[in-house]
């Protein structure tokens, strides 16, 4: 008992204040280790080289964060936690919670971010009405990559509806391709779930997945929601378990698929193809949300670092992360949209400019919300509570989708 | 006779040399196995979510954990996997040493070939097992391109069968060096044995069965411990090929432990998994300790 | 400890002959097919591996993505490739192994000849340690490592794999000196030798069978260990395994997978090398100890 009473306190002393690396040195545990992502953060490390910060990197990949999220909780109770630390929605504000991280507000009040940060981000990088957390950027996961060539082949309209995409996607089995190019893993599963529900009414998301409410969650809408799921399994492949989403891209550009539903990080592997957009490939919301985007956004989360120095290090990469010409030189590469709105869209191509319109346009009309399968409408207990139904039920398990939707409200219930 | 006090001091220093030598390993192991294994006890019965807390609630962890059906998955996969690994591990380790023993030519060139994927980690191999087992780019593809059309091998895309491809690359990473250890045991069997068991008229097959097999036992217990405690312990090699899936349907105790633990920020249901993984390891290998170190002297 | 017999008593015709060497083979196809899926693909143009055969030798041979992954392929935001890391993992697998080796002859050899009261507890207690899963070990590990002050360097990570192998070199050496003849012990102890003295003169010559058992066990299970490098190392001690998980699993990049497939090879190089070189000694070191129980 001894011992845990010594680990509890050891543990409130350490959450509090923390002998970080050296003094202007900024330690960053991230994810994006490798190909372009990694290539763009290497742009934040020069410009803080230039401005005299040593860059200490600590990279650990793997399930979207899970791992690195993991050495993080080492980190922090070894009593030697990193300065900044690439996060997602709720963890973040779980680790505020914790007491863990730091204070921006004299940078943000330096910077202006208030003004030019859309609030639905705002909610993640503030706690308790400070700011504890730089964003980077703004993926929106509501897309649909279409090949072009089997859309022409189709009808060559694009779909604006549900019944639309049906009849696109039923021309396209009947053209002899795979319709839906998709991979079986929880969290893809969860991606095309979240653009259903949301083509279902912003009303209908944001009570569902924002507010858990059980009425929504186990109603008629949300059984309808999971009876589209059901046809749109019809229309993919049987081989696509397990499969990574790249690999479900690289259907769509070798024409064996018709389209995908992904995130527009889904962008990067068909312009590394070769592909051109608009040309080869196009790029719609999916139908029944134009105008409404779910997003997610990576973000820093700048945890408690005790010098002076280091503190100061710590503020000047976070105005650097904001700083308009980091915004744009990062989202253009990793295919995301800059995380405050004043960003220029010169370097971006048809669907980032596209995507920077579609996220100004969701913001001021209040249809930008959090997605739930990218961790950003609900904590992660409860999301994985959300994975595990909507797994099971696309690959079979419940009778129908008022089964389904009944089982959801449940396991939401039992995880909040 | 009297001895004098230095000798004295010298012969007690003598008798408690080994325990002083024995004495720095025993402590790391009650630290940081069993202290940690108590704290992890403790943690089952507070409410610890994304760190550990220490707001006692009793059983209710416990309660949460048995009403999850990830866990009843988890708990059948466990006996699926261990079964069928522990048994075809077996089997095909025996098997090949018993070939490998028949004076085979090459013997130094396979031997290594055996044992080599117990050198290399999932991380490493995961990729490649992944594409061996998809349909759409590994065997049945490959199979397809070689003009057999009606081949099907989609194991891993079934919810019922996805086990099964587990085990499969689990046996395929250590029945090689059970082989090692079952090879080693029949090299030790003394000649003389079955040469005289011939002369009795005995045929191959009866000396395997009736003498060289059961003089096998050691080997077979060594392989039982070290099999069940990597099938326990198996991770890398789910999340490498399946993550879990389709669905949750390979999920095993492991897995479902790290998963609460880390991922879904529930410390406390994550902990009681672990407290009933350690009391089923104990259940099995205690018994078996006890009857091992007994019987030796 | 006779040296490996290809003798046997056993007689086989023709036709059984055949058969087992048919099996042989095929076992041995069966294992060596996953390596050459890696070795194939990894010298395979990548538009050649996303359009084409697994099993296919490759049309165009290329040997970039080695080089790649050797020494210029992104690990996070440096494109240093996995050299740097090879070196952190031979830094910190070398006095982990070689440690844990030395403590588990030490205890094999006071379990076995300076046998006390309670040691068959003491040995029990230490063998049911290997079967604690090490995620739970996680987080009080962390704290104990800070208060230490070994978080985040190479000889936490040291300290962390020594502690979780000593079981089994304990139990590895315990079960090969518990067959050495302990008379001569007694023998050596009237004539006067002392602890280290009968350790050095007449243990150790004797050990090196199990000993290379002991060095391929943690050698094997340090160098591939991934998450308590993960979780303990840091910006200079982050292994091997972490590296190449950087570089295999990122989640939104282009995957490589002929680059991929390239490190994963170089990452187990080492140990593919203790295995074959070591090999050999192997059957002779586990015949000569564990396997007898």
């Amino acid at each position: 008992m001894k011992m845990m009473k010594g680990f509890a306190s050891a543990m409130a002393l350490t959450v509090g204040l923390t002998a970080a690396a050296q003094a202007a040195d900024v330690e960053v545990l991230h994810w994006w280790t490798s190909g372009g992502e990694a290539a763009a953060l290497n742009v934040l490390k020069e410009d803080l080289k230039a401005k005299g910060i040593g860059w200490l990197d600590m990279p650990v990949a793997g399930g979207g964060g899970e791992a690195a999220m993991t050495a993080l909780r080492a980190r922090v109770t070894a009593g030697n936690p990193p300065t900044a630390v690439q996060m997602l929605g709720f963890d973040i504000q779980d680790w505020a919670k914790e007491g863990a991280l730091g204070n921006l507000d004299a940078t943000a009040a330096t910077e202006g971010w208030d003004a030019v940060v859309p609030p639905a981000l705002q909610a993640f990088s503030k706690y308790d009405g400070h700011w504890i957390a730089a964003p980077v950027n703004v993926h929106s996961t509501n897309w649909v990559w279409i090949s072009k060539a089997a859309l022409d082949a189709a009808g060559g309209k694009v779909p604006e509806t549900w019944d639309e995409l049906v009849t696109v996607l039923d021309a396209m089995k009947a053209n002899g391709i795979t319709p839906l190019a998709h991979g079986g893993q929880p969290w893809q599963d969860a991606t095309i779930f979240d653009a259903v529900v949301l083509s279902l009414g912003a009303d209908f998301y944001k009570s569902a997945m924002i507010d858990l409410d059980p009425a929504a969650l186990g109603g008629d809408k949300m059984a309808e929601a999971f009876d589209r799921m059901t046809k749109l399994r019809s229309y993919v492949d049987d081989n696509f378990s397990g499969r990574d989403w790249n690999l479900a891209s690289a259907m769509v550009i070798n024409g064996e698929a018709g389209m995908q539903m992904m995130g527009d990080w889904a962008k990067g592997e068909f312009l590394k193809a070769g592909k051109v957009p608009g040309q080869d490939f196009v790029c719609i919301r999916f139908p029944g949300t134009q105008g409404m985007v779910t997003f997610n956004s990576d973000q820093f989360a700048m945890f408690n670092v005790a010098s002076e120095d280091a503190k100061a290090a710590q503020a000047t990469m976070a105005a650097a992360i904001l700083s308009p010409t980091f915004q744009s030189a990062f989202n253009v590469v990793k295919g995301s949209v800059p995380a405050r709105t004043d960003v220029p869209n010169d370097a971006f191509d048809d669907c980032g400019k596209k995507g920077m319109a579609d996220l100004a346009e969701a913001s001021a009309s209040g249809n930008l919300f959090g997605s739930m399968a990218h961790g950003h409408a609900a904590p992660a207990a409860v999301k994985n509570a959300l994975y595990d139904v909507v797994t099971a039920q696309f690959n079979g398990e419940y009778a129908d989708g008022k089964a389904a939707a009944a089982a959801l409200a449940s396991a939401v219930e039992a995880a909040k | 006779m009297a001895a004098p006090a230095e000798v004295d001091f010298r012969t007690r220093l003598q008798d408690s040399l080994p325990r002083l030598v024995l004495a720095p390993s025993f402590a790391a192991t009650l630290l940081f196995v069993y202290g940690f294994i108590l704290f992890t006890v403790y943690l089952s019965f507070t409410g610890s979510k994304m760190l550990p807390n220490f707001t006692w609630v009793g059983l209710e962890n416990y309660r949460k954990l048995w009403a999850l059906d990830a866990w009843w998955i988890a708990i059948s996969n466990i006996a699926v996997f261990a079964t069928l690994y522990i048994v075809i591990c077996t089997a095909i380790g025996l098997t090949l040493a018993i070939f490998l023993d028949q004076k085979i030519r090459g013997e130094g060139l396979l031997r290594p070939i055996y044992l080599y994927p117990m050198a290399l980690s999932f991380i490493v191999t995961g990729t490649a097992w992944k594409w061996f087992l998809d349909p759409g780019i590994g065997l049945e593809h490959t199979m397809h391109l070689w003009g057999w059309e009606s081949f099907s091998f989609t194991w891993i895309k079934d919810r019922n069968m996805a086990i099964y491809t587990i085990v499969l690359a689990a046996v395929w990473q250590t029945s090689g060096f059970v082989m090692a250890m079952f090879l080693a045991g029949l090299r030790g069997i003394d000649n003389e044995i079955l040469k005289a068991a011939q002369i009795d008229g005995a045929s191959n097959w009866q000396l395997y069965r009736r003498i060289v097999i059961p003089m096998l036992r050691p080997a077979f217990l060594s392989a039982f411990v070290i099999l069940f405690h990597l099938a326990i312990k198996s991770y890398d090699l789910v999340i490498a090929l399946t993550g879990g899936g389709p669905g949750r349907a390979t999920e095993l105790p492991a897995t479902f432990m790290y998963s609460y633990t880390f991922t879904r920020n529930s410390m406390g249901i994550g902990a009681s998994s672990a407290v009933i993984m350690l009391m089923t390891i104990a259940a099995i290998m205690v018994p078996y300790l006890y009857a091992e170190l007994k019987e030796k002297p | 400890m006779s040296a490996v017999t290809q003798d046997t008593a056993v007689r086989t015709g023709r036709v059984t002959r055949t058969f087992i060497y048919l099996v042989l083979l095929l076992f041995a196809l069966f294992y060596l097919l996953p390596f050459f899926v890696m070795l194939v693909n990894s010298v395979k143009p990548l538009a050649e591996i996303t359009g084409g055969n697994m099993m296919a030798l490759p049309r165009t041979w290329t040997f970039e993505p080695w080089h790649s992954a050797w020494s210029t392929a992104q690990i996070g935001v440096e494109p240093t490739g996995l050299k740097p890391y090879f070196i952190n993992s031979i830094i910190m697998v070398v006095p982990a192994v070689a440690i844990s080796t030395v403590l588990g002859a030490l205890n094999g050899y006071v379990l076995t000849k300076w046998r006390f009261r309670g040691d068959t507890w003491v040995f029990g207690l230490m063998l049911f340690s290997c079967f604690i899963p090490f995620q739970i070990v996680l987080i009080p590990m962390a704290r104990m490592l800070g208060l230490m002050g070994l978080a985040g360097s190479t000889p936490g990570l040291v300290l962390v794999h020594v502690v979780y192998g000593l079981g089994f070199t304990t139990l590895y050496f315990r079960n090969y000196y518990a067959a050495f003849p302990t008379e001569l012990v007694r023998a050596a102890m009237i004539d006067g030798a002392g602890f280290f003295r009968i350790f050095w003169r007449i243990m150790l010559p004797v050990s090196g069978p199990i000993a290379v058992v002991s060095v391929i066990w943690q050698f094997t299970n340090i160098w591939n260990d991934f998450l308590f490098g993960a979780s303990f190392g840091d910006q200079d001690s982050q292994p091997m395994t972490v590296a190449l998980n950087n570089l295999v699993n990122s989640s939104t990049g282009v995957k490589e997978y002929n680059v991929h497939f390239a490190g994963a090879i170089l990452a187990a190089l080492p140990t593919l090398f203790v295995y074959i070189v070591a090999g050999r000694y192997f059957v002779r070191g586990l015949m000569a100890g564990s396997v007898k129980g």
